[in-house]
């Protein structure tokens, strides 16, 4: 096929972004993110994009940048892992308290300490409460088709909240995969040109960007941040549909995988959703009725859509590669708030895994199912760990 | 209300009159006055109107009353005298905005 | 010679109704620093006074258009500025010409936005960043910061029985942003108006990163009278403790030089409470005025220098 190409998870980042040709990119290494701007910097150096590449001295000027350029009008593109997602941390509030439509490739890694490189949802789930819109992918072509939609769903007047792609570190990042790509000029006339109501360029009408904003009205600002985000939930369902004529698949907040007559299903994000339906295909041949549902987006959260899915089932099992400590793990804990108030819900467990790239195979993901069905699963479970 | 916390009315602080902070107040001859504007460029309020080429009344409704113009003035004909010393029937009120 | 008469006819780029405290120097630099260009200017502001001060929602006092983003980024918040207007201009979007200024004070620049000053000044972003220095964190309640000189009382370097007032010299931020081979790096000071405002012009008009370091008396941090900012800040110049100079495409260029007539450091420190407890140790006046000199002299042969 033509436009089939065999990339990896940041190449289809890079390979997007190339499409998208941003105005501004800010770009500091780390592991493992590099490899999207190592790509996008041959774009540049090629002459195939007319970006203005930023090669910053840190994580905090590269969102820091960001936020200059965006709110100077341009569209801004960035993407980290990690610590420099923690070091970005106070910036990426500004960012979106500041309504600027930046989108930010994010390529899943554990927060130190200690040091680790591999994947776990650590680093984006410290920024659950941001303001940022974030979105899961499991596969390299979620990753392609998703920043480009990022940009238009950032983009968006009723919106204008910066966006996360989240990729998982080095299983999608590094893992090759064929990607059906978009013709260029269909990319370029879907995302079109960005007009921002207010720029920092427009001298004839000057505006005051991030002033100190008291008790008296920064609570307000907030408010507005909450209504934005309602806003996006309310907006995205249609937009997905709208680029579903340009990608060819309607990319919703979840996806369920044969939960219809399922009685016991397992919820995660990202990459382990994969791994999940191989799993469910084969418990299938068994005549074992369980299901996936993939959460594709974070925040804001799909809890209605979620229940209305799911209110009918015996069992659920939430996979969470992050922990809360203290706390219940944070898909866990969404999960089983979002069916508070309904009358019959299932029995809801929790499993913790893949800490620091741990592994998650087929044979963890056949005893999770086992456990629910057998009635033997704990309340929190941490799969894969040394207890 | 815009979003983000931005502000789109350039100035606007023109609404937020700081004379009440005085406790002392520039009096100016200006018929000893050369309008070098040294009191206009190291006034940090923008106090000193300037009006054809000639400085004016210092605007008392943002003259916080440092006295940098009594210090900088050449012909020394700026005297800050003590705000009590004023009839102040002209309260300094800020709208709420 | 700057025409003030010339200059008091333009529309001044900073309004009244800020809230910066009687005197302070910080805002006299503001408004002189913006007086430095006929263009449209786009302003970067770090966390401090000058940004607090200025811009108390739902109040504006900037005429032209302005972003603070946090305390440590002034610089690399404008580079990204720069960077759109440079992609934007690229493509036709954008037809004017625009220059751009970043304030930071010193704890925003010498401290905790020197990483992101460095990395801006070495991609050689079209920007001019002005250090306003009261040599202290005044914005916070006057704590001590690498610009603070030796000496000098602060919050956290308070009067005590063991320890009083700050042990260590500052480090020279200037001499570091000549390090980094950008076109021009200079001191002022706010009681030099003509020197000041005629650096800020020629700023404007060279292209690439420009640094500018100028003084800037704060009232209540150094203990002063509000009407003694200027007087103390020409102290300053005229003992030598902050020489006005510039450094040009590497040349350094004395602007200002007393010549026989550099007063004591003395004089500039007995008019500022917070060396009061130093003002009959002479032993402490002595180091310090040794520094001075030994800076003073070294300044004097880079002058010489034919680089």
């Amino acid at each position: 096929m033509k436009n089939m190409k065999p990339l990896t998870g940041t190449e289809a980042a890079s390979y997007a972004m190339k499409q998208i040709n941003p105005d501004v990119v800010a770009a500091y290494p780390i592991t493992p993110q590099s490899d999207i701007m190592h790509g996008f910097s041959q774009y540049v150096a090629d002459g195939k994009v007319d970006t203005d590449l930023i090669r910053v001295e840190s994580e905090h000027s590269a969102m820091s940048a960001c936020v200059g350029a965006s709110a100077a009008g341009a569209r801004v593109m960035t993407a980290s892992s990690s610590q420099g997602i923690a070091l970005m941390h106070e910036i990426i509030y500004i960012a979106s308290s500041t309504r600027l439509p930046i989108v930010m490739n994010v390529v899943n890694r554990a927060l130190s300490g200690p040091i680790n490189i591999h994947c776990d949802h650590s680093d984006t789930m410290a920024e659950r409460d941001s303001g940022w819109i974030q979105m899961y992918c499991e596969t390299a072509q979620e990753v392609y088709d998703l920043t480009i939609l990022a940009v238009k769903l950032s983009e968006h007047k009723d919106i204008l909240l910066p966006v996360m792609v989240c990729q998982d570190g080095f299983i999608t990042s590094h893992g090759v995969e064929p990607v059906k790509l978009i013709n260029e000029k269909k990319v370029k006339k879907y995302v079109a040109n960005y007009k921002p109501k207010h720029s920092l360029l427009n001298i004839k009408k000057p505006i005051t960007v991030g002033p100190i904003d008291f008790y008296d009205f920064y609570f307000e600002h907030k408010r507005q941040q909450v209504d934005a985000m309602q806003k996006a939930k309310s907006i995205y369902p249609k937009m997905a549909k709208e680029f579903s004529k340009v990608c060819g698949k309607n990319y919703r907040y979840i996806e369920p995988y044969k939960t219809k007559d399922a009685d016991h299903v397992i919820i995660t994000m990202s990459s382990t959703a994969g791994t999940t339906k191989e799993v469910i295909d084969v418990l299938r041949k068994k005549g074992k009725k369980v299901g996936l549902l993939k959460i594709r987006m974070f925040r804001p959260f799909p809890n209605k859509e979620i229940v209305k899915e799911l209110k009918n089932k015996k069992t659920i099992a939430v996979l969470d590669r992050a922990a809360s400590f203290g706390a219940e793990a944070p898909l866990y804990s969404e999960i089983r708030s979002s069916f508070y108030e309904e009358k019959n819900k299932p029995e809801i467990f929790s499993y913790v895994f893949g800490l620091g790239g741990r592994e998650i195979n087929p044979g963890m993901i056949e005893r999770v199912y086992s456990e629910l069905i057998s009635g033997k699963a704990k309340k929190e479970n941490y799969l894969g760990v040394r207890e | 209300m815009p979003i983000g916390g931005i502000i789109i009315e350039p100035g606007n602080s023109k609404n937020y009159k700081t004379g009440s902070w005085r406790t002392f107040r520039p009096i100016t001859d200006l018929k000893r006055c050369i309008h070098c504007m040294q009191c206009w460029v190291i006034c940090p309020d923008d106090a000193i109107a300037v009006k054809n080429n000639k400085r004016i009344e210092t605007d008392l409704d943002f003259c916080k009353g440092c006295g940098l113009c009594a210090e900088i003035c050449p012909v020394k004909c700026i005297e800050m005298k003590k705000e009590s010393e004023f009839n102040c029937n002209k309260k300094i009120k800020n709208k709420k905005m | 010679m700057v025409n003030l008469k010339e200059l008091a006819k333009q529309e001044s780029k900073i309004s009244s109704g800020h809230r910066m405290c009687p005197g302070c120097g910080a805002a006299i630099n503001a408004r002189m620093f913006m007086m430095g260009t006929k263009h449209p200017v786009v302003v970067a502001n770090a966390t401090g006074c000058i940004e607090v001060s200025t811009t108390v929602y739902p109040y504006t006092s900037w005429k032209v258009p302005w972003i603070h983003n946090a305390f440590e980024n002034a610089a690399a918040t404008i580079s990204g500025v720069v960077s759109a207007y440079d992609v934007l201009k690229r493509k036709g979007k954008i037809k004017k010409e625009i220059k751009f200024i970043a304030f930071g004070g010193d704890g925003g620049t010498y401290d905790i936005g020197l990483q992101s000053l460095s990395g801006a000044a070495e991609r050689g972003h079209n920007f001019l960043y002005v250090c306003y220095n009261n040599e202290a964190y005044m914005n916070t309640g006057m704590q001590r910061s690498s610009a603070t000189p030796y000496g000098a009382s602060t919050k956290t370097d308070p009067l005590g029985n063991k320890r009083q007032g700050k042990q260590e010299f500052s480090k020279d931020l200037t001499k570091i942003m000549v390090a980094h081979n950008i076109p021009y790096v200079a001191q002022t000071s706010i009681s030099h108006y003509n020197d000041l405002i005629e650096k800020a012009t020629k700023a404007f008009e060279i292209k690439g990163p420009k640094f500018i370091n100028s003084l800037s008396p704060c009232t209540a941090g150094w203990g002063i009278k509000e009407n003694d900012s200027l007087k103390v800040a020409r102290l300053a110049v005229e003992t030598c403790f902050w020489p006005l100079y510039e450094v040009e495409n590497g040349k350094y260029k004395i602007s200002y030089d007393p010549g026989d007539k550099k007063k004591p450091v003395k004089e500039f420190l007995k008019v500022q409470k917070r060396f009061s407890h130093i003002i009959n140790d002479k032993k402490a006046i002595k180091k310090i005025q040794e520094n001075i000199d030994k800076n003073w002299q070294d300044l004097k042969k880079l002058e010489k220098c034919d680089f």
